[in-house]
């Protein structure tokens, strides 16, 4: 970038970190609610799961987009990260119900 | 991150886009050729032209020829593939693997005789297409490449829309004699935004045709990961048999042939023959996709050893799992006729077209001040830029150079085109990193051009009943040379621009040509303070 010899440590880091967590953290959340709605959604189970996978790749770019737009990276993490959450614990339930 | 949303946008896009510019650019060229597939893969085996069509009443026939060789070359394969020779390839297409992790087995018969089919050894189309999302890498890292790829191509666009201010005036905007950045950037806007909801399309769609092997986890979650019974369920295929391993021979596969296209009015494409010699074995038929969007074959599954039809496949497929048949449609096109054809070849050019001038862009942005040597970094991207745009058209036209011009009768030949493609490839890379920046484009052009008249020579000389040389023959080699003197045209006229190219007034002390260290490069005309970013409003 234009800024080369002022870049600083931090903002590397804090660039790498970005990357690895709308990567990392954008197909987790992607994968999570694939896995949820495909338990969940009140269709047909082929159905559900073909909606689910169709709008998966939505979601994740929806999560990149917010990690790189967010202003401070703790904020971004926390945000995925308490996304997962909701969504692991309620794919955890989901799983747990379906069972006999 | 950045002060605003629209900024922090403007580097994602800047970013992300280079840094898989140069492989999308490959699958985008790739990709854009793959939709004259047929029309290529026929080009580059012209003995096919030779071949009288098999009729459909001799189809059954001609189906047990390619059963008798398969059961003496592969009888302990697990299933075969056969391709039932069709207008653009008339030959038997047979394909079989024995198991995971063997290099699966591949042979073209004479659908008359059951011998080898007399013609040459080549890839043909194939092998652009199958790079097109493997590029010529193990399938599986192959996919995940280009799947990460899509994926930031996805968010580079929604970025870039999101940079632009006024993407709606962008759409008219080509200021092509101010700074040469403003006419490169117009450029990108230009192909970018015409033709953005192609690029959406296609980028979305491209993803979802691979989409249960990047996200299978409504599969594992829903299936147990067992993904076939979600095919079956969602009427894609037949409802999978397991083996019943108990030995059983093979009924005639002939009379369900002829029952099978007694039932249909498409014309049959290929059998799938799952469990070869097994009590349970399957014979699937396998019918061309009837008009529209949607990309999916009727199917009838025949039970391989009484010769009952099992199950009927036609349509009838439920609202979701028919959106993802209806996208992979769209994305493979197989639907459009030649006009619409033409105009998603042109799409995708235009997306070529966005990812060259994108990664243009970024170079010029970081052209050096003066005084300043050009650092490592941005000598690369030059290099590569030049190694990518000229490059990979090079090696493609070396490819098809290959299929005329090596032996006919050279051992391993469909590798030998292979090779000769990435050989071109490799020295097209490399040559720029040793010359100065605008002789390498000039060069890299040009020798395109060259290379794509060459092409047409060659086809010239080594068909014998070319339809330039008789006035008879098969009009697609004439229609192929005539896209290629196009090509060799169009890549001379940028040749001889990147030549002739002067800055604009204002802009010649900077000049289009970085490379000189001593040039003075500070123009009055540049704005003081370099923003940060390619200015994208």
């Amino acid at each position: 970038m234009a800024a080369q010899g002022r870049t600083t440590v931090r903002e590397r880091a804090s660039v790498a970190g970005r990357v690895v967590l709308a990567a990392g953290g954008g197909y987790g959340v992607a994968a999570l609610a694939t896995a949820l709605l495909s338990l969940t959604l009140p269709m047909a189970r082929s159905e559900a799961v073909a909606t689910a996978t169709l709008l998966s790749f939505a979601v994740m770019a929806g999560i990149v987009v917010l990690v790189f737009s967010t202003r401070t990276l703790l904020r971004a993490l926390l945000t995925v990260g308490g996304t997962a959450l909701v969504l692991g614990a309620l794919l955890w339930l989901a799983m747990g119900g379906s069972r006999p | 991150m950045k002060a605003s949303f629209r900024q922090s946008m403007a580097w994602l896009h800047t970013w992300s886009g280079l840094i898989v510019g140069w492989v999308l650019f490959a699958i985008f060229v790739t990709g854009t050729a793959s939709y004259y597939r047929p029309d290529i893969s026929r080009w580059m085996r012209p003995e096919f032209t030779q071949v009288e069509p098999v009729d459909a009443a001799a189809l059954g026939a001609t189906a047990e020829r390619a059963v008798a060789h398969l059961g003496q070359h592969a009888a302990k394969a697990r299933t075969w593939f056969i391709g039932l020779p069709q207008a653009d390839k008339p030959v038997l297409d047979l394909f079989w693997r024995t198991r995971p992790g063997e290099p699966p087995g591949h042979v073209l018969l004479d659908p008359r005789t059951g011998a080898e089919a007399a013609v040459r050894d080549t890839q043909g189309g194939d092998f652009l297409y199958r790079f097109h999302f493997e590029l010529h890498m193990p399938p599986l890292w192959g996919r995940w490449v280009v799947g990460l790829c899509a994926m930031i191509m996805l968010v580079a666009l929604i970025s870039g829309i999101v940079t632009h201010k006024r993407i709606f005036a962008d759409f008219f905007t080509f200021r092509r004699d101010k700074a040469p950045r403003r006419s490169w950037l117009d450029a990108h806007n230009v192909t970018g935004v015409l033709a953005l909801p192609f690029h959406l399309m296609i980028t979305y769609t491209g993803i979802v045709t691979l989409a249960t092997f990047y996200m299978p986890w409504g599969v594992t979650a829903a299936y147990k990961g067992n993904a076939q019974a979600f095919f079956s369920e969602a009427s894609w295929i037949t409802t999978p048999r397991p083996p019943a391993n108990r030995p059983a021979a093979l009924a005639p596969v002939g009379p369900m042939v002829e029952r099978a296209l007694a039932s249909r009015p498409e014309p049959l494409e290929r059998l799938m023959i799952v469990n070869p010699g097994d009590a349970n074995a399957t014979v699937v038929a396998v019918f061309e996709e009837p008009h529209g969007l949607s990309h999916e074959h009727p199917q009838i599954a025949f039970d391989g050893v009484s010769g009952e039809i099992l199950e009927v496949r036609d349509g009838g497929l439920k609202p979701a799992a028919k959106t993802f048949t209806v996208m992979t449609g769209l994305h493979e096109g197989h639907f459009a006729g030649l006009l619409l054809r033409l105009l998603f070849f042109l799409c995708g050019l235009m997306g070529c077209a966005m990812v060259a001038t994108g990664v243009v862009l970024w170079s010029l942005a970081r052209l050096p001040k003066a005084g300043e040597r050009p650092f490592l970094g941005l000598r690369l991207v030059q290099a590569l830029n030049v190694g990518s745009i000229a490059g990979l058209p090079a090696a493609v036209a070396v490819y098809f150079l290959a299929n005329r011009l090596l032996p006919l009768d050279l051992a391993g030949r469909e590798q030998w085109e292979i090779r000769a493609f990435f050989g071109a490839w490799i020295v097209a890379a490399l040559v720029p990193l040793a010359r100065p920046q605008r002789r390498a484009w000039c060069e890299g052009l040009a020798a395109v051009s060259v290379l794509c008249l060459a092409v047409v020579a060659a086809d010239l000389l080594t068909i014998p009943d070319h339809p330039l040389r008789l006035g008879g023959g098969d009009p697609l080699f004439a229609w192929f040379d005539a896209a290629m003197l196009l090509l060799a045209a169009l890549f001379a006229l940028a040749a001889r621009k990147m030549l002739r190219y002067e800055a604009p007034k204002r802009d010649r002390a900077r000049g289009a040509k970085p490379a000189p260290v001593t040039a003075p490069a500070a123009s009055p005309a540049r704005p003081p303070a370099r923003r940060p970013e390619p200015t994208h409003a």
